[in-house]
Formats: structure tokens, C-alpha cells, sequence
């Protein structure tokens, strides 16, 4: 299959590096590595010397000769511990291989078998999975009579429950996935669905969590030959061998100690690799959605924090005249030399609305995540001033005291207070077991000292402010239990807890249909305008930034290239801006004509171009915007704009122009259209 | 060429005192080589419709009919749908040739080297690069993933085509193409469509026919002019008047009334 020279094949091997780069990975690894190298040869090497009877020294203690002593025929215990392995290593994978594959039929058999007989086979799951596997294990040893084989038996079954179980939780959360319905639809069975669809996607659990129970597969081994119940004599593992050598504990205790030990040794280097690969793969064991909420446990853990400090907000320094927010040159980098955003300067003004739009991948949301100090390693940020009411914000705890910076408690109590946040997704921004209105008081009850009563009051207050019908009933209410809109309500109702001087709504409307999106908007600007708060709102889609704030910073590859009032956009200067007006379906496009779009893919941050970051888009392009950047440049009324063919972009057409006959047209001519028809 | 009829579907979530009623007797008709836009708000029921045609959801009673004909749930799928999201519909560890394969009816194409040929025919088709059949999802941006989803819906030659919401997973530059992109292959290709979207700018853009549903109910059909012109209902009037205008603001001092109706709904 192509697989090998693919992605996703070099993004397997940049994980596997990943895992095993790491100083326990690496370890686990060389660990595991031993032991499966002793599984193989020690038998081959020295399975003479442990079989050898010496009669003369039998039921020794540790020796020159025989290290850790000799057992009641006069053979080496160190030899024997050592070939052992083979025997223990290999019925702790077979137990583990048995307990995978039957947890493998059970837990994909539902998928399999259609509704009624699945629901039957998962009750049967969740019924074995309540008692413990140990138990099982004995109970099946029993059954299955004393001996190696029969505790193979007994083991593989009794961890089969937790494996189906397992897979069951990770195949259903797979079958609901919309490639699986495109895969049904397309007419693919149940039975391909299964091996092409659902097992490669929940393998890498499933291998992780293989690892760990080998580790205790062999455990479990060790515990059931000690008990006589596995391994019989003449062979022996490392359970029997410590049976043995328990028998004379206190006179030669090393003949117990070193198969206990490699017991330890092998189960730690199975259970550490496990982890290790759990750590390196991205999932953690028994859970599949850790990692996909990032985001949101960026935001939870700075209101954790909001909450965690509950000191009085120390006195206000002198706050320049009108500005709530100063930003100038705002870098935002990766690590591997990824930049973002790159050096941007703005100022939002008290009670003003201001508007971020561009593309996915402009670096807008990354800006509203940096100045409200949400963005965690390794992302790495850095400017000359990022102020909020003439506070530093942006200053390290480490960077001293001097400048207006304060502690980092102190830092994230004041923005708590004084900036409120709202994301695009109020589903994952809600704690889904906490109460709306107790999520909600928490906020004031910590940062304005508020009783529980008074929070709860304010609470409600706030749902109301939000128009929350019914809010005293909604507070009581789990997240899950309003709609989209209602919690995106909510989620700026939480925003304004506090009197913040600035909200910043990042994509506030993107997740909600029209109807929806008009009545969150309307309530943004209503609260804004009512509390003289300010706004800075980013988004996608330039028609909403016009509906609802005074001035639009537009970016494109990590850089503002165009900042002026809402009500000049349709004689925007940038070419860009242009591009992303026409972009936008009205009431009145042309039906009988292709829509605008903009040419190409947008400028990738890891790799961007000389000169202007948009040429390669650009009908205006020409060879000095491939080779200079343009800077941004403030004309007589403010306006900004950062393009060397203004005066060609002011004096071409105006910006419903589209069509794919505009590509032919020479770029170079300022013609008639600066939009042109895309080029897929 | 195909008739895609909806005859009272009703479909049901659950039993009892948990019921929920997402269709209730819908009737709905989707005329041979025609694109009929059905809108309404989240929770409309309008997906509900989408899956139950494609036989994702079981209707709890009603018929959908193709050519007069129960739809066939063996063999050859004369239906087929493109999801919202082309970051969930896509199988991350299948290159978008092999989703695309897969897809493409084993009657139709038999052979390993045919099919792919046939794959990379469909992913020329709809205007992604060459070599894109070699590409994991995790390498296309979103407006690619949608094409390649598109290119799946193809390969299963459907008569009707289902796209529930292509376009609001997708940045507003990349929205343009695809919406392009679909009109020109409806056209070429003279496909029956249901193009399920809330944004009316959209709809209005590739839509024959609009059919607003409200409530699990349609409550207004017909062609795309008149109703998207001289709206009937109050219901359509709204949403019409929801869509973000450019050059406009948004009117803070407006009555509640939508307000309160969104309360009554939830």
C-alpha cells in the first residue's frame, strides 16, 4: 500500500521517535528490550546449566558458583530465573493475545450483529467487567484444571471482559462519526466497515492498554503458580521458582528474591512502555477523548486560575486617556521557527468595537488568545507593549516588579475582572456537570467576595442581562440542557460577571444558524454599547464584523495588512479585503454567475514567502511585492493599509467584480477585475 | 435522473415521555435534475430528513420514494450524502483515494488499478490536484476535504444527492469554491439535489426550489424566487431578515420578539 510513503506513515514514525525520545520512553523501551532478549536466548543459552543436577550441592546459599544458590536437586537458581523467562514472558502475551482477540469479538460484535443482539452482548460485557479479574481468573483455573494450560486459559478469559469493554466504548465512539455513516451509505458491510473503518482507528488504545496488561497478565502468572495452580514441575516460571524458594525464605532468601525480582523487573517494563506510548501516541489509556479539547482546557485552566486568586485588585495606575487595550508588536512563535502573528500594533478605544477578520490560519484567534494571556507553551510570546487599562499584562513573574508589572496571581485575578472572554464553542467552554448559574456565581463569588446567596443572585442578574427568559430556572440547569444559542448566552453572561472593561469574542457566532447568530450579535452590541464596554471580535466572516463593530483590523499570514472604520469597507485600499468582501453570498449575488473567491490556498506560517505574504493571491501582484513586504502605512484620516498598489487597488473596479474570465486578465494591468475566479 | 419524494414522514427519537418528534409528516418532493433548498434553524429537523432518505435513521412512519420506487438499501446506493464536516467524514487513516474507492460500486468498476483510475477521474472532477488520491485527510486543508467528500458522493454514480450544511464547516473564501463547484457539477452531471443549509444567502445561490422547515414541519415551498421574494410566512420573513446584509448594522434597539420565540423553542 502506498501507506508507507505517505503522512500519515512519517507521522507514525515522528510519534514513534516521540515516545521513545523521551527519557522514561527510552528507558521502558531498553528495559522491555531485555527482557524480550532474555525471552528469546536465555532458554538457547543456558538451558543445560539450569537443568543441570549436582547432587553435591543441593539447597545451597548464594556462591561464587551459583550466585543466588541451588534449589533441592543442586541446580542453579540464577540459570533457572533467567530461562524462566521464556516461559513466563510468552504465557503473559498468549494469556494477553487471548484476552484481546475474545475482547475484540465481543466488543465489535454489536456493530456487527445489528441493534437487538449488540444491546444483549453489551449488557453481557458490562455484566463480566463487574467482577474482578482476578477472581475470574481463579475461578476459570479451576475450571480449566491446574497447569500451565489451563491458567493461560483462565487468565486470557478473565481480562477479556475489560477488554471487550474497551473496545466496545471505542467502537461506538468511532461508529458515530460521519465518515462511518458516508462509509454506510456508500453501501461498504458491516463486516469491511469494521476491519477497514473501526479497528485501524481504535488500534493505537488498544495497543497501549495490550502493553499494560501484559504486565499484569504476568502477574497474574506469577500469582497463580504460587499458588501451584499454573506452572507444574518439571517446568517451571518465575511464580513457581518463588514458590520454591519460598520454602526456605529464611535460611536462603535469595532463591526467592530473584525470581520475585524479575517479576518486578518484566511487569514494570511492560507497564512503563505502556505508558510511555500512551504518552507519546496522545491517548491516555482507557480514553479516547483526551487531547481534543486543548483549547478549552486552556480557557478552564485560566478561570481555575481566575478562581484560584481571590486577592483584593491592587490600585490602578494611571490608565492613557481613552485606550482600554494597547498592543504593539505582538509576536506569537513555535517552536521549529513558526511565526504566526508576527509583530502586530493595535488599540482598541473605551467602549469601541473592533473587528479581526481573515482566514483560518491569519493568526486571530492566536492574537486574542496572546493578549488575554490564554496561550500556554510552547507557544512563545513576546511584544514591546500589551496593555489593558495601562497595565502590563504581558509581564513574566519573573521579570520584576518594575513598569506596572505585578505578580502572575495578581495578573490573571485583573483580567479575570476586567477582560471577559467567549469562544466559538459554549458547549466546551460550560464544566457539562456543573450547574449554569453555580458556574456563573463561582466567578463573582471569588473575585468580588460576593456570599453564596449574593452570587447566585448576580448569577441570575446576569442571565437576565444576557435575556435569558426564565433565568432563575436556566441557572439551575446543566449546560446540556440549553440550546446552543441559550448557552452562548450564558457563556456571555459569564464574560460579564465582573464590569470588564473589554470583551473579547473569539468566532462568538460561528457554531449558531442565522436566526440564532442575529440574537447573540444583538445582544454583543447591546451590552457593549450599554456598559460603554469594549469589543474586540474576531471572525471568519466580514459581513457579521461590519454588522456589528466601528473598525476592522484585517489580517493575512500572521499581519494586520488593513485597519479602518466599518463604514469605509467598500472602498477598502488592500486587495485582501476586497477578496474577502466579495467572498460572502448576499441577498443580492448574482445567481447567474460563479461566485468570488479567492485564488490559491492561504499563506502557510511555517513557510512564507518574500515580500508581500498575499502576492501569490493577488491580481495586483507585481515583482516588488514578491520581493519587499509592504509595511503598514497610516494615511491623513488613520486608515492603515499595507500594500505598495493602493492607488491601482482604489482606481480598479469595485468589488462584486468575479468571474473566472477575471484570471486571464493581466495582473500587472489593474484591470477590470481584482478578484478573479479560483483556480482550484 | 431522479424523483426523490417525501410522502408524511414522521420520525421519532426515543419512547414515551422522552419522545421527540424531529419530522412530523413531512412531505417533500425533490424533482428529477433539480436542487430544492430546504432551510430552517438548528434543530429544525432538516438533517433528521437527510438521514432518514439516506437510511441512517429509520422513519417512524411515512414513505421516501425514489422514482415512485421504495429507496433500494442493497447493492447499488442511488443516494448519497456530503456531511457538514469534512474533518469528521473523512477516515483519517484512508487516503482520499482509497475513501473515494471505496465508495465506487463493485458492479461498476471491477479492479484494483480501475478503480483508482476511476478515483483519480473523480478527484480530477472536482478540481483537486493531481496526486491528491495519494493524500491522507490530515494533508488537505477543509475546502479540499470537502471536494474529496464530494468526489465520494460521485463515485457511487448517485441519482440524488444530499448535502446537509456542506458549507458552514468551511471559511467564507473557500465556501465560494465549493458552492461553485457543486452548481457546475449539478449542471453537468444533471443531478436531483437536497441542499440543506441555514443560511439562506446560501440556498438562494444553488436552489431550484426553497422548502422552509420549521419545528419538524415544512411550512413553506416553493420556487426559490417567489419565496425567497414574497415570503408567506411570518417564519420565512424572519429568516430572511436574519441574514447579515453587508453595509448594514446590526439594530440593537430591534423588538424581542425573535428573542422570546427562540425561548419558546428550546
Amino acid at each position: 500500500m502506498a501507506r508507507s510513503t505517505s503522512g500519515n506513515g512519517r507521522a507514525r514514525t515522528a510519534r514513534l521517535r516521540r515516545v521513545l525520545g523521551t527519557p522514561a520512553g527510552s528507558s521502558a523501551a531498553v528495559l522491555l528490550g531485555i527482557v524480550a532478549l532474555l525471552a528469546i536466548f536465555a532458554p538457547i543459552l543456558w538451558s543445560s546449566d539450569a537443568s543441570a543436577i549436582d547432587t553435591s550441592s543441593i539447597l545451597q546459599g548464594p556462591s561464587a558458583r551459583h550466585w543466588v544458590g541451588t534449589n533441592g536437586l543442586g541446580q542453579d537458581v540464577f540459570y533457572q530465573v533467567l530461562v524462566a523467562s521464556r516461559l513466563s514472558v510468552g504465557l503473559a502475551l498468549a494469556a494477553t493475545g487471548i484476552g484481546v482477540a475474545c475482547g475484540l469479538l465481543l466488543g465489535t460484535a454489536p456493530l456487527i450483529v445489528g441493534r437487538r443482539a449488540g444491546r444483549f452482548i453489551t449488557s453481557v460485557i458490562n455484566i463480566a467487567v463487574a467482577f474482578p479479574a482476578l477472581l475470574l481468573a481463579l475461578f476459570f483455573a479451576i475450571i480449566f484444571g491446574i497447569g500451565a494450560q489451563g491458567a493461560l486459559l483462565a487468565i486470557g478469559f478473565a481480562s477479556a471482559p475489560a477488554f471487550a469493554r474497551l473496545v466496545r466504548t471505542l467502537s461506538a465512539s468511532v461508529a458515530g462519526l460521519d465518515y462511518i455513516a458516508a462509509a454506510r451509505i456508500a453501501g461498504v458491510s458491516r463486516f469491511r466497515l469494521l476491519t477497514r473503518h473501526v479497528l485501524p482507528n481504535i488500534g493505537e488504545t488498544l495497543i497501549v492498554n495490550a502493553t499494560m496488561a501484559a504486565g499484569d497478565a504476568l502477574l497474574s502468572f506469577a500469582g497463580l503458580s504460587f499458588l501451584g495452580l499454573g506452572v507444574q514441575p518439571p517446568s517451571y516460571d518465575w511464580g513457581q521458582l518463588l514458590n520454591n524458594g519460598l520454602q526456605g525464605i529464611y535460611t536462603r532468601p535469595a532463591a526467592a528474591i530473584a525470581p520475585g525480582v524479575a517479576v518486578v523487573v518484566a511487569g514494570l517494563a511492560f507497564n512503563l512502555f505502556g505508558e510511555a506510548l500512551a504518552a507519546g501516541l496522545g491517548v491516555s489509556p482507557q480514553n479516547i477523548t483526551a487531547g481534543v479539547l486543548g483549547r478549552l482546557r486552556g480557557a478552564l485552566a485560566a478561570s481555575a486560575a481566575r478562581a484560584a486568586a481571590a486577592e483584593p485588585p491592587p490600585s490602578a495606575r494611571t490608565v492613557p486617556a481613552d485606550s482600554v487595550l494597547v498592543v504593539s508588536n505582538l509576536e506569537v512563535a513555535f517552536p521549529g521557527g513558526v511565526h504566526p502573528v508576527r509583530g502586530i500594533s493595535f488599540a482598541v478605544r473605551r467602549g469601541e468595537a473592533v473587528g479581526v477578520v481573515g482566514e483560518s490560519g491569519s493568526g486571530k484567534s492566536l492574537t486574542a488568545l496572546a493578549v488575554s494571556r490564554l496561550l500556554e507553551r510552547p507557544a512563545r510570546v513576546s511584544a514591546t507593549e500589551v496593555t489593558l487599562l495601562g497595565r502590563d499584562v504581558l509581564a513574566e513573574a519573573g521579570r520584576g516588579r518594575a513598569a506596572g508589572a505585578m505578580s502572575d496571581r495578581g495578573l490573571r485575578r485583573f483580567l479575570g475582572t476586567k477582560a471577559g472572554l467567549v469562544f466559538q464553542d459554549p458547549m466546551t467552554s460550560f464544566n457539562p456537570v456543573k450547574r449554569v448559574g453555580a458556574q456563573l456565581a463561582e466567578v463573582a463569588a471569588v473575585h468580588h467576595g460576593l456570599s453564596r446567596r449574593q452570587a447566585g443572585a448576580r448569577a441570575v442578574d446576569r442571565l437576565r442581562a444576557v435575556r435569558i427568559p426564565r433565568p432563575e430556572h436556566r441557572a439551575r440547569q446543566f449546560p446540556h440542557e440549553l440550546s446552543g444559542g441559550m448557552r452562548q448566552r450564558a457563556m456571555i453572561g459569564m464574560a460579564v460577571m465582573g464590569e470588564p472593561a473589554l470583551v473579547i469574542a473569539d468566532e462568538p457566532t460561528t457554531a449558531l444558524d442565522v436566526t440564532v447568530q442575529r440574537q447573540v450579535l444583538r445582544l454583543l452590541k447591546s451590552i457593549q454599547a450599554d456598559g460603554d464596554m469594549a469589543l474586540l471580535f474576531i471572525s471568519h466572516d466580514i459581513t457579521v464584523v461590519g454588522q456589528v463593530c466601528d473598525r476592522v483590523l484585517v489580517m493575512y499570514a500572521g499581519k494586520i495588512v488593513e485597519n479602518l472604520p466599518v463604514g469605509q469597507l467598500t472602498d477598502a485600499s488592500h486587495p485582501y479585503t476586497r477578496a474577502l468582501l466579495a467572498a460572502v453570498p448576499s441577498m443580492e449575488t448574482p445567481r447567474d454567475r460563479p461566485l468570488a473567491v479567492i485564488p490559491g490556498r492561504p499563506a502557510d506560517p511555517a513557510n512564507l514567502p518574500a515580500g508581500c505574504a498575499f502576492a501569490a493571491r493577488c491580481a495586483f501582484a507585481s515583482d516588488r511585492c514578491r520581493a519587499e513586504d509592504p509595511p503598514l502605512v497610516a494615511d491623513l484620516a488613520g486608515r492603515e493599509v499595507a500594500c505598495w498598489h493602493v492607488d491601482a487597488v482604489l482606481a480598479g473596479a469595485p468589488t462584486a467584480v468575479a468571474g473566472a474570465e477575471a484570471l486571464t486578465a493581466d495582473p500587472e494591468s489593474a484591470g477590470p477585475a481584482p478578484i478573479s475566479g479560483e483556480v482550484a | 435522473m431522479s424523483e426523490l419524494r417525501f410522502e408524511q414522514v414522521t420520525v421519532r427519537y426515543g419512547t414515551g415521555r422522552h419522545a421527540h418528534i424531529a419530522a412530523d409528516g413531512v412531505d417533500l418532493v425533490v424533482p428529477s435534475g433539480h436542487v430544492v433548498g430546504l432551510v430552517g434553524e438548528s434543530g429544525s429537523g432538516k438533517s433528521t430528513l437527510a438521514r432518514a432518505a439516506v437510511g441512517l435513521v429509520a422513519p417512524t412512519a411515512g414513505k421516501i420514494l425514489l422514482d415512485g420506487k421504495p429507496v433500494p438499501r442493497r447493492g447499488r446506493r442511488p443516494l448519497q450524502m456530503v456531511f457538514q464536516d469534512p474533518y469528521a467524514s473523512l477516515d483519517p487513516r484512508m487516503t482520499a483515494g482509497e475513501s473515494i474507492a471505496e465508495a465506487i460500486g463493485r458492479g461498476a468498476v471491477a479492479g484494483r488499478s480501475a478503480r483508482r483510475e476511476e478515483a483519480t477521474r473523480l478527484t480530477d472532477l472536482v478540481g483537486l490536484p493531481p496526486g491528491t488520491v495519494d493524500r491522507f485527510p490530515g494533508e488537505l486543508s477543509g475546502g479540499q476535504r470537502q471536494r474529496v467528500a464530494l468526489a465520494r458522493a460521485l463515485a457511487g454514480r448517485p441519482d440524488v444527492i444530499i448535502a446537509d450544511e456542506i458549507t458552514s464547516a468551511l471559511d467564507v473564501s473557500t465556501q465560494g469554491a465549493v458552492l461553485n463547484l457543486v452548481r457546475e457539477l449539478q449542471r453537468e452531471l444533471s443531478l436531483s439535489m437536497l441542499f440543506i443549509s441555514h443560511n439562506l444567502a446560501v440556498v438562494r445561490y444553488v436552489a431550484d426550489y426553497v422548502a422552509v422547515m420549521y419545528q419538524g414541519r415544512i411550512v413553506e415551498h416553493g420556487p426559490a424566487e417567489r419565496v425567497l421574494l414574497e415570503p408567506e410566512q411570518p417564519y420565512t420573513r424572519q429568516l430572511l431578515a436574519a441574514v447579515p446584509r453587508p453595509g448594514t448594522r446590526i439594530d440593537v434597539t430591534a423588538d424581542g420578539g425573535d428573542d422570546e420565540r427562540a425561548a419558546a423553542v428550546t
